[in-house]
């Protein structure tokens, strides 16, 4: 003897991107503040120290902006040409950025006026950095250059002149205070070591390197340019770990967030990709408006900061955290209760006598094993399970119709009960999934209710609103017949030279082939 | 040929053993009588003796050891069911459609009977049975009772104490008193109202009273009294089934009434005239028959789908005995589940029953549809179409779609096989594969490779065929899971997709398009070429296999069998045959064609490479043929003549359109049916002990351990071990030797042996045996105990050699020992 069937509800997949802890954490973050600069943002970088101010270096100025803040608490304006590559030094109370006209100027974040002013460079200089040890830094130059240079005394250390195109990007070594990278248009990325006389490493990119950016630990290197983003293993010697190709422009900027776990990358074609530094897969990526040039993340990824050609700074802070925590906390029945005689083990001569599972019908099929059709529509036309659970309404109007007793649970309604069927079926008609059932279901409301019309404004209207539904989805439908009608041509243009290979086997019947054999 | 037959009627058997316990459950199938046990629903005795169905069986009312039955070949029987011998036969000579025992009429019984000269009339008649000496007797003195009776056994019934006898026929109730020689007649109106029918469909009567109930067609119950008076007699009426009410029964005391129809709800009534009552709902299927046990103990109902519940008194389901479900329509086929072995088919509706060949009996049935199936007529029901499993059983795809015609709901299920759980679990369900009913269904079956080279191809009549393929999850921190979903589409010049077949490399693909076969490359999907035989439309194709893989071969339905050769792409040979059923041999190069022509069935068996058949069989059967399934073989059967060789490795077992199914056999009838009784005979001797409980539990663990290990050795010993055993517990007490001695030595049997004997062991065993031969001249007189003895020494190996020369003498001396006196307690 079976047991009562419950119904079955369709579970529908839903289509699109998955929802995996990256999608919730990087959702988690509020709409964007746009702020205006005077031009295209080249370079945005975060105060290591609270309360992690960023500089955004655009056009001739470098503006600093606090955390929440609109509008800059800070600007250093003492360039006469463009300023780039505004940077911090580790402890967040330096800020070094290169210029137009090749000096380097190091500003103190208190300040105004430069502290230091580093000539020597011919040619704009749009890289500069600190090396770890606090006190040297380094810069590349579009005469093809990058030197060190000395804080103190403000002179040059050493120059190398390896590179055979414009420097662009580069990074210092957080592990060696020797150690920094630089990236350049010749394609190349290299190491160097401050005690040795030349490069220690060159890496072949294959493509004008934008960004360069080694991880925590100092093994790996990511390199982006073109429209690669490409891992190094540097304590191999350069070994290439992985190409990723996610980006259909060039990739501008990279990031790491905190943690390390994950690295971001933004491009030209206006998106940022977020990447699992384990699997080196896409795990989510942002939309934006424009091109993005730059792109920084605050210590524990509070605020995503991304800056465009056009100028716009766009600012994402993150969701506070819900406070779910009930301080009321309902006194719950102590420990006792619940392993009351579960404790018991039983002896080896005791007879056990399992108790039967009880199974839970929901209401509505509590009302079907009953054969109580008309109630059993009304408990799934409730709101609670018609608003947030649509497929369970249309699961058992299917399972009425099967029955065969759609029509008598349908008929006999008030007004009030009718609007509601109503207002249901309009709005849920034309999804593809409940269609079916939904049409059937109109059908039999039409014809159960017909001679009724006009004697209700609010049911006359749900009416109307079902057909306006009914006709726009057969525009649709329409409409997407004729794209794919288009779409079966162009695609009949490409196939074409195949076709006719195929023709060729399709035309012969049993005897044919034998004759094709017999002429080769 | 076999042909299990529709179980029909059935009789609840209270055994003397026990008392008032019932133990036996007697049942009418087909030309047999089948005895199961009501605790292991097994099937204790078939008492086979009758040429024709068996109409009717009753308990002897004077021996409750014995049993009448009646059959259309017009012999009644009296049987010892216990045993299972035929006592006596009586032919009374004209067909017997019931049969009914009273225990006040001493010597004779009551049947019914056609009347002679008129057809569809019929009688009850008392036949009396001589006692004369010898098996096969004479009865014929019959003598009229009623006339115009119905033919069913449901529409006559006898009264308390056989005072009366009731008989229903369409609107007409019929009472005949047999003290007063009395005839009532009652009759409802014939007037429809509401639509309702009332016509009578079963009677039962009252055990203490004079009450008579009378199911109705509209599916009211009727309890009639005081029909004693022509006109002063009364009747209420009970009314809760919707349809037909197909059978009554009257408890044991008759507080209770019980009744059936085609809700497959049984109702029970209580205090009759109150409307208080108790159901036992969802049943499975329509009930047929209901019957009581005679101390009242149980019930048992009759399902039209060839099952019999058995129901406790307090209205509790107890067991039931399933055997092969009778769909109206197999629309799935016959398929041979590989796992194992048992037929697949359409059970209870939405559900697939796996029936096992060999042991005749259901082993589980699988929910596909998972609905709540109601019993209503002219209701559209989706059903199970189409069935295929993997080559290794483990993916199982099903179709289902509901009844109507326009807009089939379709829905293409994939159940993958759990090892843990031992059952097929749902893994994919893709909503309308096809856009109109899908035709055939295959999946690309290839041994040797793993599972990701396993294909799936669906052919619809939306005209094209569909290429399904498991994909991974990629995502790479979710768990690890695999679903499918269509891989290619194909389509040849719009033409329905009626077949599709792979050839046995899995290489290529057959598809047939109404009058075309196209073969396509399964890695590239490309069309390779195309063979039609216009004109009319394949109706069947099949690839040959082993030796003959290079030939594709297929049937029209314009009468032609064709075979091509794939390697010239040429028409090798065509015959001239309706065939209705293509069917190859998994194991052998064989093929089966089944026509069909002017009602009649023929077999023909060929191989591809030769036009002519190896074996012909005509005239098969009078039923068209639907379909058939080759049954691989647990072992190669030894056939002797060569016509029938193309059985050795499989059975082939067809299916008409009357629902038998059918199986072709070498052996005689008798040569069939001796192994399973005698091996009943000997499952039946052991009686259930602890001990014999115990030996289970330990040959349970050793088969486990076999397993675990893996090793034949371990295996071959176990093998050993068994019948040994067996032959201890078998031999006489008288002639072994004490207890207490035999303990220490069959202790130690039950210990795990090591698996290697040393090669000193092995030269102590020799030894002992060169010793035995000396000692052989004064044994001779137990040789069968020697015998046992020196296979328990192989078998129980370190154990026996350890005996020391002292304890072995001392154990041939307690053989020689005369325990002979004990028999004489």
């Amino acid at each position: 003897m079976a047991a009562y069937k419950p119904v079955v509800v369709q579970a529908c997949p839903k289509l699109g991107e998955r929802i995996t802890q990256d999608t919730l954490y990087w959702r988690g973050y509020k709409t964007p503040v746009q702020i205006k600069e005077f031009g295209a943002i080249n370079k945005i970088d975060f105060s290591p120290s609270p309360p992690y101010n960023y500089a955004v270096t655009a056009s001739s100025r470098i503006h600093i902006y606090g955390r929440y803040s609109q509008e800059p608490i800070k600007t250093f304006s003492r360039f006469r040409d463009a300023a780039y590559c505004a940077t911090y030094r580790d402890d967040g109370r330096l800020l070094a950025a290169g210029s137009e006209d090749g000096s380097i100027c190091l500003f103190d974040v208190s300040g105004k006026a430069p502290l230091r002013q580093f000539e020597g460079h011919t040619k704009p200089v749009h890289l500069v950095g600190f090396l770890s040890d606090k006190y040297r830094i380094f810069s590349g130059c579009d005469d093809y250059s990058s030197n060190l240079w000395d804080i103190p005394t403000a002179t040059e250390i050493i120059s190398y002149s390896e590179h055979t195109d414009y420097v662009r990007c580069g990074c210092a070594s957080k592990v060696n205070a020797d150690v920094f990278i630089t990236g350049s248009y010749d394609h190349t990325v290299k190491l160097f070591d401050a005690r040795t006389k030349s490069s220690v490493m060159t890496i072949e990119h294959g493509h004008p390197v934008e960004s360069v950016l080694l991880f925590p630990s100092g093994g790996l290197l990511v390199s982006a340019g073109g429209r690669y983003v490409k891992v190094w293993d540097v304590l191999k010697g350069g070994q290439l770990l992985v190409s990723l190709k996610n980006h259909h422009k060039t990739v501008t900027c990279l990031c790491l967030n905190s943690s390390g776990q994950r690295l971001l990358s933004g491009s030209l074609d206006r998106h940022v990709k977020i990447y699992s530094t384990t699997s080196y897969k896409v795990v989510h990526s942002f939309n934006y408006a424009t091109s993005i040039l730059s792109l920084a993340l605050s210590p524990e990824d509070e605020t995503i900061v991304v800056g465009m050609t056009n100028g716009v700074l766009n600012v994402k802070h993150r969701k506070p955290e819900e406070k779910s925590e009930n301080p009321q906390k309902k006194r719950q029945p102590a420990y006792r209760t619940y392993v009351k005689g579960r404790t018991y083990m039983p002896k080896q001569e005791d007879f056990c006598v399992s108790k039967p599972v009880k199974r839970v019908l929901r209401k509505y099929d509590k009302l079907l094993r009953s054969f109580q059709s008309s109630k059993a529509l009304d408990a799934v036309l409730e709101p609670p399970i018609m608003l947030h659970t649509p497929e369970v309404t249309v699961a058992v109007m299917q399972e009425l119709h099967r029955r065969g007793t759609l029509r008598s649970a349908l008929a006999g309604r008030d007004e009030k009960q009718v609007n509601l069927l109503l207002t249901f079926v309009a709005r849920r008609v034309i999804e593809p999934r409940f269609t079916p059932v939904l049409v059937t279901v109109a059908d039999m409301i039409t014809d159960i209710y017909q001679p009724v019309v006009g004697q209700s404004a609010i049911v006359d209207k749900q009416f109307l609103k079902l057909q306006e539904a009914i006709g726009k989805e057969i525009d649709y439908q329409e409409e997407l017949l004729e794209v794919l009608g288009m779409m079966d041509t162009l695609f009949a243009t490409f196939t074409k030279k195949k076709d006719t290979c195929l023709e060729e086997n399709r035309s012969n019947g049993v005897t044919e082939i034998i004759e094709t054999n017999t002429n080769y | 040929m076999v042909s299990p037959g529709a179980l029909r009627v059935v009789r609840c058997g209270g055994s003397a053993l026990c008392g008032a316990r019932a133990v036996y459950l007697l049942c009418a199938s087909g030309d047999f009588v089948k005895v199961y046990s009501v605790s292991t629903e097994e099937t204790l005795r078939l008492m086979g003796g009758h040429a024709d169905l068996v109409t009717g069986i009753q308990l002897n009312p004077h021996n409750h050891m014995q049993l009448y039955s009646s059959s259309l070949d017009g012999t009644i029987k009296l049987w010892d069911f216990m045993d299972g011998i035929p006592i006596k036969t009586f032919t009374v000579g004209s067909k017997l459609l019931a049969l009914y025992t009273l225990p006040s009429a001493e010597d004779s019984v009551f049947v019914v009977i056609p009347k002679k000269g008129e057809r569809d009339t019929f009688q009850l008649v008392s036949v009396k049975l001589t006692k004369g000496a010898g098996q096969d007797l004479e009865g014929r003195e019959l003598s009229v009772v009623l006339d115009g009776v119905g033919a069913s056994v449901k529409h006559i019934a006898f009264g308390r104490e056989g005072a009366y006898v009731v008989s229903v026929k369409d609107v007409n109730l019929k009472v005949y008193f047999f003290k007063r020689k009395l005839l009532n007649r009652f009759s409802l109106s014939t007037v429809k109202t509401k639509g309702g029918d009332n016509r009578f469909s079963c009677v039962v009567c009252h055990p203490t009273e004079d009450c008579i109930a009378t199911g109705h067609a509209d599916g009211k119950i009727r309890l009639w009294r005081n029909f004693h008076h022509r006109k002063e007699y009364t009747y209420s009426t009970l009314h809760w089934h919707h349809d037909i009410v197909m059978d009554l029964a009257f408890s044991v005391e008759g507080t209770r009434l019980l009744s059936g129809g085609v809700e497959s709800v049984l109702v029970q009534w209580h205090n009759e005239s109150s409307c208080q009552k108790d159901f036992l709902p969802r049943l499975g299927s329509p009930i047929e028959y209901i019957s009581m046990s005679s101390d009242g103990a149980l019930c048992c109902t009759l399902h039209t789908d060839n099952r019999i519940t058995i129901i406790n008194s307090n209205l509790r389901f107890s067991r039931s005995i399933q055997g092969l479900i009778k769909s109206r329509d197999v629309k799935t086929g016959l398929v041979v589940d590989p796992r194992t072995k048992a037929l697949v088919l359409n059970g209870e509706p939405g559900h697939l029953q796996f029936y096992s060949l060999q042991s005749d009996q259901q082993l589980f049935s699988l929910d596909i549809v998972q609905r709540q199936y109601i019993h209503q007529a002219d209701l559209k029901q989706s059903d199970l179409v189409k069935v295929a499993f993997s080559a290794q059983g483990t993916w199982l795809a099903t179709v289902e779609e509901s009844e109507e015609v326009t807009d089939p709901e379709l829905q293409l299920k994939l159940w993958f096989y759990n090892e843990e759980a031992q059952s097929f679990e749902l893994n994919t369900r893709i909503n309308t594969p096809h856009d109109n009913h899908i035709t055939d269904m295959c999946f690309r079956d290839m041994d040797e490779l793993g599972d990701d080279s396993l294909i799936l191809v669906t052919t619809g009549r939306d005209c094209v065929f569909k290429v399904w393929v498991m994909v991974g999850d990629t995502d790479p921190e979710a768990q690890q899971s695999v679903s499918w979903s269509c891989d290619f589409v194909g389509s040849y010049h719009n033409y329905q997709a009626t077949n599709c077949c792979f050839s046995e490399d899995g290489s290529l693909l057959a598809v047939s398009f109404e009058e075309t076969v196209t073969v396509w490359d399964s890695l590239t999907w490309d069309l390779k070429c195309t063979f039609c035989h216009p004109p009319g439309n394949i109706r069947k194709i099949c690839f040959g296999r082993l030796t003959c893989s290079k030939y594709l071969i297929g049937a029209t339905d314009y009468g032609f069998l064709c075979c091509w050769n794939l390697l010239t792409c040429a028409l090798e040979w065509s015959a001239h045959l309706n065939v209705v059923v293509l069917q190859p041999d998994p194991l052998s190069e064989h093929i089966a064609a089944v026509s069909w022509l002017s009602k009649e069935s023929s077999l023909f068996v060929f191989k591809p490479n030769e036009p002519r058949p190896i074996y012909i069989q005509r005239n098969l059967c009078k039923e068209k043929i639907l379909l058939a399934a080759f049954v691989p073989r647990d072992e190669p059967e030894m056939i002797s003549s060569e016509k029938c060789l193309w059985l050795r490795k499989s059975q082939l077992f067809f299916l008409t359109d009357t629902q038998e199914l059918m199986t072709l056999s070498t052996k005689s009838l008798e040569e069939r049916l001796t192994p399973s009784s005698k091996q009943l005979a000997v499952e039946e001797s052991l009686p259930v002990t602890p001990f014999s409980l115990l030996l289970g539990k330990h040959r349970r663990q050793q088969a486990q351990e076999d397993i675990d290990l893996g090793k034949p050795v371990v295996h071959h010993k176990q093998e050993q071990a068994s019948p040994a055993v067996k032959e201890l517990l078998h031999t006489p007490a008288h002639v072994l030797p004490s207890a207490s001695f035999l303990c220490t030595i069959f202790i130690n049997s039950l210990l795990i042996s090591k698996e290697n004997k040393s090669a000193e062991e092995v030269a102590d065993e020799v030894e002992m045996e060169s010793e035995k031969a000396e000692d052989g001249s004064d044994e001779e007189d137990v040789p069968a105990m020697e015998q046992e003895d020196t296979s328990h020494m192989e078998l129980l190996g370190e154990m026996t050699c350890k005996l020391s020369k002292s304890q072995e003498k001392e154990l041939r001396k307690i053989r020689k020992m005369d325990y002979s006196w004990i028999s004489a307690f």
